[in-house]
């Protein structure tokens, strides 16, 4: 399959493998900002084709592990109502909120329905004038752009009965505050490909700048992230830090300006909580105030109840921030798994937990040599 | 997209407690989940059916019972089907009715004699819809050389069904003396499957309410008896055949694995996966491993009868793009492992709910 196929090719692999293991004389942390690169990483294991001294570390870049608990908790009320018809994206569904998930909700009678578009749930909501239909909009600059046509669609067509639960997150300032901190190990940054697809990479060079860090934007098969590795191991040896663009095939340094323009018309920036990281300033997108009317979060009244804490074994704090592995935690695959998730890592396969429980749980086999 | 399988769970003593052999926790409900022949499916038959209906035919856990009448044996299966549309590309639910059936009793290589049919009517559904499936259900009947000798009316009030649920049962002799069960797996032995994977799943997903997937994939709904018959003319020994419907490819290895007590490895490039159905599934973040298919099987067999296995199902028509698709190794039992395109290796697990779209 053309653009699939040459990215999954052995040869062109085992090439820029040997052209790692010649450029790394040093140990080197790199981090993955993306789920979906975490889980070809797995999927692969890349990570057993690379030399002892390099070490992946995965970043927070997994939209339904960051969605805060409260959210999942206001999506599970919002679908318990009688009126409202529930509309999402396939993964949200069985992220585990503080005591139910959305699957659960749908069993015990609550309107859930998965759609691949946000535009979808404005055709549910035309198709069902009686309901308020309720879009659950996540995830990181990626899917900003759908869900602000939606909502710009739904103010276009006048359809009253459309609302979206945002929670949106934009990647630079959490990887500003990554880094910055006291703990961070990781010298170099894999930059998510699809986020830049939309944004550009420009955000990313001040970033470079600021911290002294490489970065790639790279893709998201095994040759992407393969080549992305060898750049990035390329300037750390030759004590270089900029910004290259690996994903050539897809992000250009400004990204795609209509797509911005889609969310700045809709959306606009503001503080935003990451489950298992905390309060980020400016790292959120919320409804701007000409658009509340499609806002679930002033649509519909919510109780602010007590705060809402997590499970006490899950680390996913920690996993999220890259500074620990899925295989560090005590419950991984004993207490923890994706039919019984505590965390919200486990659920998604972007979750850096479900893609080690999915492909890796069993270390033994890694690092075989081929028979 | 369902079959009437039981679904066996890979075995917990071995999996270092990978698996949650915890029970459902009380006050649990019925998830959908529980329907996908992942291990959530596993869980509702180890934990509440078995215990409650334990006896040796059902213990072996394969496709049929087989069960001995004066020195006959026959092998009995059911199976129910609750697939939406009731028409897809490549067939409706009434000839998936004979065909799910009729392949279960073909995977235990008997020759199907007799369905049952049972239909579960929801108030409000069109006569005439009813007269096409039944028309269907009996023309597919009789080009197995099966016959529908009874059945069963049941109508639920609006809201209550889906329009139309059947399920069959069958009946079938058995004229061979193998022992085929998904617990005779051997390390050496080769899996062979039929045909490319996923055609079923991906066929009836296009065709589902919101998805604006135009494709021409058409469900492989077929029925796989003279198949079997063909590659047990061979003479080759076989360890067991499986149709792998829901759950796919990856489940139906991973209970062969787990009843069989041994490791499997399979060789990623060598599984047959049609273009559009792979392009498909990239798009829509599912696995075709795990995507269900209701025309396909899959062989375990000895060694060195692999080629010739190979060679006969390649002769039928429903068998031209068989593959030798991995080994049975001496690994950890009930390990399932895939040989990537880049030479490295990773777990092919059983599916853990349904398979979730993603979101990016």
């Amino acid at each position: 399959m053309k653009y699939l196929d040459e990215y999954r090719d052995e040869r062109i692999a085992r090439m820029l493998v040997s052209q790692i293991r010649e450029t790394a004389a040093r140990p080197w942390v790199l981090m993955e900002v993306c789920g979906g690169q975490t889980h070809t990483l797995m999927r692969y294991g890349i990570e057993d084709l690379l030399p002892a001294g390099i070490e992946l570390v995965h970043g927070p870049g997994c939209p339904v592990c960051v969605t805060p608990l409260e959210k999942i908790d206001r999506a599970i009320a919002l679908a318990m109502r009688p009126e409202v018809i529930l509309v999402s994206y396939g993964d949200m569904l069985r992220v585990p909120g503080s005591r139910n998930d959305l699957l659960r909700a749908k069993a015990a009678g609550a309107d859930v329905r998965i759609v691949y578009s946000p535009l979808e749930a404005v055709t549910i909501a035309s198709a069902h004038p009686d309901k308020a239909v309720v879009f659950f909009g996540v995830g990181f600059e990626t899917t900003a752009p759908a869900n602000a046509m939606a909502i710009w669609e739904a103010h276009r067509a006048g359809i009253t009965n459309f609302s979206m639960l945002v929670s949106h997150v934009l990647v630079p300032p959490a990887m500003r505050l990554l880094l910055g901190s006291p703990s961070n190990r990781v010298q170099g940054l894999i930059a998510p490909g699809h986020v830049c697809t939309v944004m550009g990479y420009r955000e990313y060079e001040q970033l470079s700048a600021d911290f002294c860090l490489p970065i790639v934007v790279g893709g998201f098969e095994p040759v992407d992230l393969l080549e992305a590795i060898s750049m990035l191991i390329a300037q750390l040896e030759h004590g270089r830090a900029q910004v290259e663009n690996q994903y050539v095939r897809s992000v250009t340094c400004d990204g795609n300006l209509p797509a911005q323009r889609a969310v700045e018309r809709v959306f606009t920036p503001c503080d935003q909580k990451w489950r298992g990281i905390g309060l980020i300033p400016h790292s959120g997108l919320r409804i701007r105030e000409e658009y509340a009317a499609f806002d679930a979060e002033k649509v519909f009244p919510f109780a602010t109840g007590a705060a809402i804490e997590e499970a006490p074994d899950c680390i996913s704090a920690q996993i999220l921030q890259g500074l620990k592995k899925p295989t560090d935690c005590v419950a991984f695959a004993e207490r923890c798994s994706p039919s019984n998730p505590l965390g919200a890592p486990m659920v998604s396969s972007e979750g850096a937990c479900a893609a080690y429980y999915q492909y890796r749980r069993h270390a033994a086999h890694a690092g075989e040599p081929r028979p | 997209m369902n079959g009437s399988r039981p679904v066996k769970a890979t075995a917990p003593q071995t999996m270092s407690g990978a698996l949650c052999p915890s029970p459902l926790p009380a006050g649990e409900s019925v998830l959908l989940g529980h329907g996908s022949g992942g291990k959530l499916s596993a869980e509702l038959i180890h934990e509440i059916f078995l215990p409650t209906f334990d006896n040796p035919a059902l213990a072996l856990l394969n496709d049929q019972a087989m069960v001995s009448v004066n020195g006959i044996r026959l092998a009995f299966t059911t199976d129910s089907f609750v697939v939406k549309p009731l028409f897809f590309p490549g067939g409706d639910i009434g000839s998936l009715a004979v065909h799910g059936t009729v392949n279960d009793l073909a995977m235990g290589g008997a020759t199907p004699l007799f369905l049952s049919a049972a239909f579960i009517l929801e108030e409000g559904l069109p006569l005439d819809t009813l007269r096409q499936i039944s028309a269907s259900l009996q023309e597919a009947a009789r080009a197995c050389g099966v016959a529908v000798v009874t059945g069963d009316t049941k109508v639920v009030e609006k809201g209550s069904g889906d329009g139309l649920f059947i399920n069959t049962s069958g009946i079938g002799v058995v004229h061979h003396d193998l022992a085929l069960s998904a617990g005779n797996a051997r390390p050496g032995d080769k899996v062979l499957v039929s045909g490319p994977l996923g055609d079923h799943g991906i066929a009836i997903l296009a065709q589902r309410e919101g998805l604006a997937l135009e494709t021409a994939i058409q469900s492989d709904s077929a029925p796989l008896h003279n198949l079997v018959a063909a590659l047990l003319a061979t003479g080759a020994s076989f360890r067991c055949f499986r149709d792998p419907t829901r759950g796919g490819l990856a489940s139906t290895l991973n209970e062969i694995a787990a009843q069989s007590q041994v490791g499997i490895e399979l060789q990623e490039h060598r599984v047959p996966v049609r273009e559009q159905v792979r392009g498909a599934c990239e798009l829509l973040g599912l696995d075709p491993l795990y995507v269900a298919n209701e025309g396909k099987l899959v062989a375990i067999v000895k060694a060195e009868d692999a080629e010739t296995a190979l060679g006969a199902l390649r002769e039928h028509p429903l068998g031209r793009e068989a593959e030798i698709i991995g080994t049975v190794i001496n690994g950890p039992a009930g390990r399932v492992t895939v040989r990537t395109t880049l030479g490295t290796a990773r777990m092919l697990d059983m599916l853990s709910g349904d398979q979730l779209p993603r979101i990016c």
